[in-house]
């Protein structure tokens, strides 16, 4: 690989360059009086900059997928000898940058022209952000198609065992760890989206202004603190007080590490989550609604149950699929929470795992990166993906489908 | 005289230290329609908010005064605000249906309130309110569409039959008019009409022309002040004060 940032950095010196020699000429042009100049001569300037920068900058990008896409298919599909590539993109920049200076004069509309710039700009960072994603989604592809040339696919998805073995001989069926996903992120819900729900509607309908300045940022607040504080706070407050508590009297079992300890932790976490956007979504369900039903003669809170809230069911929907797709992420607290031990079982005090934990141990330590044990992190990921990218869209439509049934 | 539904004397609301209503008298009969017109910001709409206690919704709004309907004060501590609701209906400025069916709609007060003793009971309050709204022939075959997918004027009408299925005995009208064109107006103000066989009405309305039409009482407000109120007759062919004058004939408001 060559390196990208001597032509980047060359590139974007003389953009800087081209901007303060652009706006000297333009007013030299026109003599001092910028009255005579069609545009501005921060807009020649402004021109002259990007019209130095962005061809280079997207030629660097296509050339750098390029050469990744070629290092696997060993195709040349771009030079690979970096002083062509320098000469091409530096050539661009200049090109770009004596043009633009030479089309300055007073006549030369450069504020349409630096428009068609900036669009192309935008453009450019809006490419940036999906190709990514797509470049990652292609990458785990290839893996996981890696991990199936090795490993029956039939056994990854219908399996009810979990063991990996790093000498051979590995049983990697996923279904224990879906299973761990969903019930401990299933708890989360059923702790946070009550909780949450209720804290929206209080602080939306019932508090003060006061009152609401004050707790609405301290329940944002709970999202700020890092997974693993709250991993910690499972690990030596909850899950010792649920084993002590519920767990052994109950005779359901030891284990300090459940899944309704990491399930409730979880839960906590969600709660802003679930109250920072129902709460928005409650304040745009319109004033007239309400005065509607109390002007029927209903109470406050017959309004919140039979008018507000499901006038804006809909956006409480989309906040609690949302949710479900960050607990069914979550790591760190299944870790401290939950363990790390893959089981198919229905009592909650007893220790399971997620896809995500199995994901992070199945790629740490000392492992061979050829083996099916480490390649099925990959097949894992994606699933894990295509689960989350499922409840996302699912929680878009509904939002789209039902979002003008006021107004 | 003790045929007055509504009586209210030295009535005072604040907004803050805003002053906005100042010292009103007014009474209202039963059976009648009464308009309550003046410039923007005059305090009709807020007034007639004091009737229903819409007002206690306000926090900073604050009232004073005693108002009774059917002798009652309203304001006593022992009365709910909720009950005296369901006795006093409202049509609002800008039809506000709920994001339900039509049925539901109009089902929703008589539901709260416990009104019908099982669902043909409903049903039968529900088309009632329907056909004295003028509604019942347009909806009656998509009872179960949302009631936000009418026309306008059918949405207000809806929210008339919503109000009148409570079986309120005075219905309030902010404006019930202003979002409507020239023909769903129309529908309504025979509609408002023929209400008065029922109720007493209190309207709201920006339009002289249809508190000429439609109701038998007028008050003129200006600046939180009750100017005058009388027969519309004569409120409007020989008021009493200067600015009841100046405003019906376009010269202030």
């Amino acid at each position: 690989m060559l390196p990208l940032s001597v032509p980047f950095i060359a590139t974007a010196v003389l953009s800087v360059l081209g901007y303060v020699v652009a706006r000297k000429r333009a007013l030299s042009v026109a003599g001092g009086d910028i009255r005579t100049l069609t545009s501005l001569p921060h807009q020649h300037g402004l021109n002259t900059a990007l019209s130095t920068l962005l061809p280079p900058l997207a030629v660097m990008m296509v050339w750098a997928i390029g050469a990744r896409i070629a290092a696997r298919s060993d195709v040349a599909l771009v030079p690979e000898n970096p002083t062509m590539v320098y000469i091409i993109l530096i050539g661009l920049a200049v090109t770009g940058f004596v043009l633009s200076l030479l089309r300055i004069s007073t006549s030369f509309r450069a504020r349409t022209a630096s428009e068609g710039w900036i669009m192309g700009l935008l453009i450019f960072a809006s490419t940036i952000a999906v190709l990514t994603t797509v470049g990652i989604v292609l990458s785990m592809v290839s893996e996981t198609l890696n991990f199936f040339g090795q490993y029956d696919f039939r056994d990854f998805f219908f399996s009810t065992t979990w063991s990996p073995n790093f000498r051979g001989d590995s049983d990697l069926g996923i279904i224990p760890l879906i299973w761990g996903t969903l019930y401990i992120s299933f708890i989360a819900l059923v702790f946070a989206v009550p909780v949450g729900l209720f804290a929206a509607v209080y602080l939306s309908e019932y508090a003060g202004p006061r009152l609401r300045s004050v707790a609405k940022p301290l329940i944002e607040i709970l999202a700020g603190i890092p997974t693993i504080v709250y991993g910690l706070f499972a690990l030596v407050t909850v899950g010792p007080l649920l084993r002590d508590y519920f767990a052994e009297p109950m005779g359901l079992g030891q284990s300090a590490s459940s899944v309704m300890t990491a399930g409730l932790v979880m839960g906590i976490m969600l709660i802003p989550f679930v109250s920072s956007l129902s709460d928005d979504i409650i304040n745009a369900v319109p004033q007239a609604m309400r005065d509607g039903s109390l002007g029927l003669g209903a109470t406050k809170s017959e309004t919140i149950r039979k008018v507000v809230v499901p006038a804006a069911l809909p956006g409480i929907v989309g906040a609690v699929l949302l949710a479900a797709s960050r607990a069914i992420g979550e790591t760190m607290i299944v870790v401290l929470g939950a363990g790390a031990a893959a089981r198919l079982s229905l009592n909650p005090f007893e220790a399971m795992t997620t896809v995500t934990v199995k994901i992070v141990s199945q790629l740490t330590g000392d492992t061979d990166f050829g083996s099916p044990e480490t390649l099925v992190a990959f097949a894992l990921g994606l699933t894990l993906f295509v689960i989350t990218l499922g409840l996302n869209v699912m929680a878009l439509f509904i939002v789209r489908r039902y979002r003008e049934q006021y107004e | 005289m003790t045929d007055y539904k509504i009586s209210a004397k030295g009535v005072q609301v604040y907004y803050g230290d805003n002053h906005a209503i100042k010292d009103v008298d007014v009474q209202i009969e039963d059976k009648t329609v009464t308009a309550f017109i003046g410039p923007s910001g005059c305090g009709k709409s807020t007034f007639l908010r004091t009737l229903n206690r819409m007002n206690d919704t306000i926090d900073i709004c604050r009232v004073e005064g005693d108002i009774r309907i059917d002798g009652e004060d309203i304001y006593d501590p022992a009365v709910d605000p909720v009950q005296l609701r369901a006795k006093v209906g409202m049509v609002f400025q800008k039809p506000n249906p709920f994001p339900k069916s039509i049925y539901d709609n109009v089902a929703y007060g008589p539901k709260i309130h416990g009104l019908a003793r099982n669902k043909s009971d409903l049903d039968e309050i529900v088309e009632k309110s329907l056909r004295k709204a003028a509604l019942w022939n347009e909806a009656k075959d998509r009872l179960d569409a949302p009631g936000t997918g009418l026309s306008g004027g059918q949405q207000q009408r809806l929210c008339i039959a919503r109000a009148i299925a409570t079986a309120p005995e005075v219905l309030l009208m902010d404006e019930p008019c202003s979002a409507l064109d020239p023909i769903a107006t129309a529908q309504v103000e025979e509609l408002i009409d023929e209400l008065r066989q029922s109720y007493s009405v209190v309207i709201v309305t920006h339009s002289m022309q249809q508190a000429a039409r439609v109701s038998q009482k007028t008050a003129f407000f200006h600046l939180g002040n009750l100017v005058e109120y009388g027969e519309t007759d004569k409120i409007f062919t020989n008021p009493e004060d200067p600015r009841t004058e100046s405003y019906i004939s376009g010269r202030i408001g």
